[in-house]
Formats: C-alpha cells, sequence, structure tokens
C-alpha cells in the first residue's frame, strides 16, 4: 500500500495532476447551474462511446469495396457483440446528434453565448457541423446499396458547385464513379479527419469554458453589460459560487449514465440499423434514403422550385452554418432572460416545429412513387362491368398507382382518385390521361384507345359520377 | 553577435525579428513538405482519368426490337479491390437491327437510380419523384435534364456499352 502511495505521489508531483487538473475541476461555477446544464457533458459522454465504440469496430471493418459489406455481415451476425457494437455506435451517434441540438438550443435560449462568451458559441456551432459530417460519413460507411447510392447523391450535389463542382465531386467519389476509392475516402474522413477536429474543438470549447466560466442561469434583473460584467460574475461567484467537482459535476454524471443506459438499452433492444443489399451500383432497385438527422433536408430537395434548388442545395448548409456562427456579433450584450427575448423564443418554436414537420415530411416522403403497390382488391373495384374492371387493372400496370392513391391504394405524389369521377368529366380525364399535367407525364404513348376508354370508364366510378358517353371522343382517341 | 540577446537594443531587436522570421518561414516549409504530396495523392484522381472501356453486355440474340433492359458491367475503374462496387448500369434498349441506345441509371436530380416501368413507359425515380419519356426526356418531377446516354456499338455480333463517368447535373449544363 505505501508503495503504491509512493508511486502515485511521484506521479501527481512529475504530471502535475493536482497543481493543474484539480483546481480545473473544482473551479468555481454558479450555483443554479444545475439540471440545465448536462446537456453538454452528456454530447461529451456520447462522443466517448463513438470512440471507444468506433475503435473497436474498426478492428474488424474491412473499409474496401465489397469486403465492407462482407465484414458488416460478419460483425451483425458473427462476431461476438458485434451487433450491440454497432447498435452502441448508432444510438451513440443519435444521442450525440441530439444532445448537440439540445445542448445549443439551451445555450440559445438561455443566450448564454453573449458577452463574453461569443467564441464559446462559435466553436460549439463548427463542432455541431463537424458532428452533422460524422452523421453523414458514418452512414456511407453502413456500405450497403443505401451508402452506394448516398455517395452518389452527395457527388451529384457538389457537382453543382460553379466551376469547382465537377472536380469536388469526383474528389468525393475518388474517381469519375463509385469504386473501390470511394469507401476509403470516406472511411478516413470518418475515424482520422473528422474526429480530429472535433478533439481540436472539444479542447477549445472546454478551456473557453474554464476562461470564462460557466454562465449563470439568466436573470430579468442582470442583463449583459460587457463593460462590468466580468466583474459582477467573479463577484457573483465569490458569494453563491460552487465547486464544478463534485457539487456540480455530481447531475452531469447522473444525466450521462442516463444517457449510456438509452444508448445500450436500445441497441440491446432495438439493434443496430438493418443492412440493405450489397453494395452494387447497378442494382437499380435500391431506394437511396440519408439517416434521420438529413431527413428535413431531403424533404426541402424535394419541394423546391427547380431555378432554387441548386442554390439551396449549395448554399443550405454554408448559410446555416455562417447564420448561427454570427449570432454572437448581432447581440452580445442586453437581457439574456427569455421572458424579455420573445424573437429568441419564437425562433426556436418556429425552428423545431418545422424541423419535425420536415422530418415527419422526410419520412412519408410522398413525392417518392410507391413501386411497391399492390392491384385493386374487387371491393374497391366494386363493378362487374368489364371494362370497369380492367381499367382498374391498367391504373396499376401503367403505373398510375404508383403516384395516385385510390380507396388506400396506391403512392401520394399526385392527387387522390377516389373521387376523380366527381372532379373531371370524361373529356377532361382523357386530355388530362394524355396530355399529362403539372407534375404529370402524358401516357399518349403507352395507351391505346381501347385502353384508355376503359381507364377512364373506371376512373369515372371513382366518387359516384355519371359516365359522360355522349362526350365528345373523336379527338382524343377513344372508342366510340 | 550582439553584447546581449535579451536588451533593447537594435543589435539585439534586429536578430529576435530575423530569428522569428527564420523559424516561422522554415515552420512553414516543414508544414508545406509534409502536407503537399498527402494533399496532391488525396487529389490525384482527379488528374489521372481512366480511360474509357467497351464492356460486352451480350449478344444480339439476347435483346429484342424495342424492349428495354437493364444491363450490367464493370466500370472502368483499375481498383483490383472494387469488388462489387466497379459495377454499374445501363438500360437498354434495342431500336434496330444493330442500333440500340443506352440510358445512364442515373437520375439528373440527384443521381438516384431510375426504373424502367415497361407498361408505362416511362423511368421512374424513386428519390423525389422524377419520370422521363421513353427517350429519356423529362416529363414530370424536378430532373432539369434528360437522362445521360452511353455510346453503344455492335461488334461481331456482340452488343457492347462504353463506360463513362457518373453524370453530373453541373451548373454549366443546366
Amino acid at each position: 500500500m505505501k508503495l503504491i502511495k509512493s508511486i502515485l505521489g511521484w506521479l501527481d508531483d512529475r504530471s502535475g495532476f493536482s497543481d493543474v487538473v484539480m483546481p480545473m475541476l473544482r473551479h468555481v461555477v454558479p450555483d443554479n447551474a444545475r439540471w440545465w446544464y448536462v446537456f453538454g457533458s452528456a454530447t461529451l459522454c456520447a462522443f466517448a462511446v463513438q470512440v471507444i465504440s468506433g475503435i473497436a469496430l474498426a478492428t474488424t471493418y474491412v473499409p474496401g469495396g465489397e469486403a465492407a459489406y462482407e465484414s458488416l455481415l460478419y460483425i451483425t451476425n458473427e462476431a461476438p457483440l458485434g451487433n450491440l457494437l454497432r447498435g452502441m455506435h448508432y444510438y451513440g451517434a443519435t444521442a450525440m446528434v441530439v444532445l448537440a441540438i439540445i445542448h445549443m438550443t439551451q445555450v440559445f435560449l438561455h443566450a448564454a453565448y453573449k458577452y463574453p462568451r461569443e467564441l464559446n458559441w462559435m466553436s460549439g456551432v463548427v463542432l455541431l457541423f463537424v458532428v452533422l459530417g460524422m452523421s453523414f460519413t458514418g452512414q456511407l460507411l453502413r456500405w450497403d446499396a443505401n451508402g452506394v447510392w448516398s455517395v452518389t447523391v452527395a457527388a451529384e450535389m457538389a457537382g453543382r458547385a460553379p466551376v469547382v463542382g465537377p472536380a469536388i465531386a469526383h474528389a468525393i467519389l475518388g474517381g469519375e464513379t463509385v469504386g473501390g476509392s470511394t469507401l476509403t475516402r470516406f472511411f478516413a474522413i470518418h475515424v482520422f479527419v473528422l474526429p480530429g477536429l472535433i478533439f481540436a474543438g472539444i479542447g477549445l470549447h472546454l478551456w473557453l469554458v474554464l476562461r470564462h466560466g460557466i454562465s449563470e442561469m439568466p436573470n430579468v434583473d442582470e442583463p449583459v453589460d460587457p463593460a462590468t460584467y466580468k466583474e459582477d460574475y467573479e463577484a457573483r461567484l465569490q458569494k453563491t459560487g460552487v465547486p464544478f467537482w463534485p457539487i456540480a459535476a455530481w447531475r452531469d454524471t447522473v444525466f450521462s449514465i442516463a444517457v449510456m443506459g438509452l444508448i445500450v438499452g436500445c441497441a440491446l433492444f432495438f439493434g443496430p440499423p438493418a443492412l440493405g443489399t450489397s453494395p452494387d451500383p447497378s442494382d437499380i432497385n435500391a431506394n437511396p434514403m440519408p439517416d434521420w438527422y438529413f431527413w428535413w433536408y431531403f424533404a426541402i430537395l424535394s419541394m423546391l422550385p427547380p431555378q432554387l434548388e441548386t442554390f439551396v442545395i449549395l448554399g443550405l448548409p454554408v448559410v446555416g452554418l455562417l447564420g448561427l456562427i454570427v449570432v454572437p456579433m448581432f447581440s452580445n450584450k442586453g437581457d439574456r432572460a427569455p421572458s424579455r427575448r420573445p424573437w429568441a423564443v419564437g425562433t426556436v418554436v418556429f425552428g423545431f416545429t418545422a424541423l419535425v414537420v420536415l422530418t415527419i415530411y422526410g419520412y412519408r416522403k410522398p413525392w417518392s412513387p410507391d413501386f411497391g403497390v399492390k392491384p385493386l382488391p374487387a371491393s374497391v373495384v366494386d363493378s362487374s362491368d368489364p371494362a370497369v374492371v380492367h381499367g382498374a387493372e391498367l391504373v396499376h400496370q401503367k403505373g398510375c398507382m404508383y403516384c395516385h392513391e385510390i380507396d388506400g391504394y396506391g403512392g401520394h405524389r399526385g392527387p387522390g382518385l377516389s373521387d376523380i369521377g366527381k372532379r373531371l368529366t370524361q373529356p377532361e380525364l382523357i386530355i388530362r390521361i394524355n396530355n399529362g399535367g403539372y407534375n404529370m407525364p402524358s401516357f399518349a404513348a403507352s395507351l391505346n384507345a381501347d385502353e384508355l376508354a376503359d381507364m377512364v370508364a373506371f376512373l369515372n366510378t371513382r366518387g359516384g359520377a355519371v359516365l359522360k358517353k355522349d362526350a365528345s371522343s373523336s379527338d382524343s382517341g377513344v372508342r366510340k | 553577435m550582439c553584447e546581449k540577446e535579451n536588451d533593447d537594443s537594435p543589435c539585439a531587436a534586429d536578430r529576435r525579428s530575423f530569428l522569428n522570421r527564420l523559424s516561422l518561414g522554415l515552420a512553414g516549409l516543414i508544414g508545406a513538405a509534409m502536407s503537399l504530396p498527402p494533399i496532391a495523392y488525396v487529389l490525384s484522381p482527379l488528374v489521372g482519368k481512366p480511360p474509357r472501356k467497351w464492356r460486352d453486355v451480350g449478344g444480339l440474340e439476347d435483346f429484342s426490337i424495342g424492349e428495354t433492359r437493364l444491363v450490367q458491367f464493370q466500370d472502368a475503374t483499375s481498383t483490383a479491390w472494387a469488388g462489387d462496387t466497379a459495377m454499374t448500369g445501363a438500360w437498354l434498349r434495342r431500336i434496330g437491327e444493330e442500333q440500340f441506345i443506352a440510358f445512364s441509371v442515373n437520375c439528373r436530380h440527384l443521381g438516384c437510380p431510375v426504373r424502367w416501368v415497361n407498361d408505362a413507359k416511362l423511368f421512374m425515380c424513386p428519390c423525389h419523384g422524377g419520370v422521363y419519356y421513353e427517350d429519356g426526356a423529362v416529363a414530370a418531377g424536378p430532373p432539369p435534364e434528360a437522362l445521360a446516354r452511353y455510346p453503344v456499338r455492335v461488334v461481331d455480333g456482340k452488343v457492347e456499352v462504353e463506360t463513362s463517368p457518373i453524370p453530373l447535373t453541373t451548373n454549366d449544363l443546366a
């Protein structure tokens, strides 16, 4: 025992742990910095999960060509604890993104970014974007068909940049096509470049926390005045401050253990995301979909008018990054209390509402054709007229139902056809099918006159409309 | 040499200034020497374009006139470990005795894989609902361009498609 004490004492003396690290841990923080302030440390905890589980996965994962997919199958299905580790890495990433956003929202709502903590905020914004970069590159390392096509989409988006777009796209792909050099690039970025940036960013972020202290809970009677803030802050700390370790830190550890439990619990009960088919770029049956963090962006891209698309694809990330970074430059003094900052509260409420709505919209992706739609059952067709029955078969065969829903069957890209017989007359239907319309192709080349007549006969039964048999059909090619 | 290195004499100040610039300059050189080769290495795919290759996708007898079929072939990549990821595809349609059209499988919106819906005579994209007519022209949805086409030829009764880069929809084309 004496020997161990002696060794520890020697290590402490030579390393300076008690002289340098302990004062940091015991630095005085406001006593009202309670449960609101646990999200930053929990984000750090999630990052630690990512580093440790990532190192373990990297001992088996083979970052190259089709071997990556085989190694993922091995990790998931055969390696001891491999399934759990993949799950921890996935839910750890989810936790990191969610906690970083919550932490940032709390800082924004409490205006903790104001003087003198502007750089704390800016470094946090950069860290958030790097974390999102980790999420995107991590999704690609799940090197299945979805991963391959996600890389292609990323290259296409980068390719829209003026002048240098194609060069960036080919740098992303590691050539002109997806191939052996594609995954290795993303692997290097995911396990070396971005984690390095995160380590550096966390170092800077924590240093700034120590330099400027943890902000107090906002008080309506204590607006920030840069001329007196530091003196006032120190004076208040002298009166009511408590040492971070262990008086304030115990809440961080309690919350972090809860986060840890959630990550491990989800990994155990839900498992990692399922692998898709093999990463074969000639497999056209893939339906590329980003991980949930980017569903809102996926939804935005589907709604944009073409003339705005390139600007939004390229501009939104840059504007988002710069817009958040400059927040303290526009407002680094004055009120911190949310009750005195209705615009800030409104921004958060609007931002989260938009994020949730767009995320749900991105998940449902009603703009995407439903290639798996089943033929209409007889109960929906509800007719013994051979023309109507054939028409019902045709709306399935010709792909109409990929985009149009009829009584619960079909996609949602176009308007529903359940009551189309009420809304359009027979001639209008003929014109619409033959000529197409807004976002609808013309079917004139793929339907003969008999087929068109049967399809119209069926559609006219939707909603109880009466067939307008005397409508002129000679111009539209419908049989008489 | 100055008498003292740490005083305010012009000699000492000049010497400190010189050593300051020397150290910074040398540090910059060290940084460049260690960074430039790796950066050039990472960017090398931008310089060395792989030669295009003609790939055999089947005999003439394998394709009926008017039929549109997915053909799968290896792209021009030279990395031995690429495996399945070196594969690519095209929608190939025979339009005459020895005439073919090969459409890229990449949607011109964001590159997702388009599917040929034979009954509707349309190409459809699952990502954002882009639709193309039989000739590759945009029929509906967000794609700004018609489907790209690959060169096709018939040699000794074999149909060959030339490997091509993934078609990028750039600002230059828009």
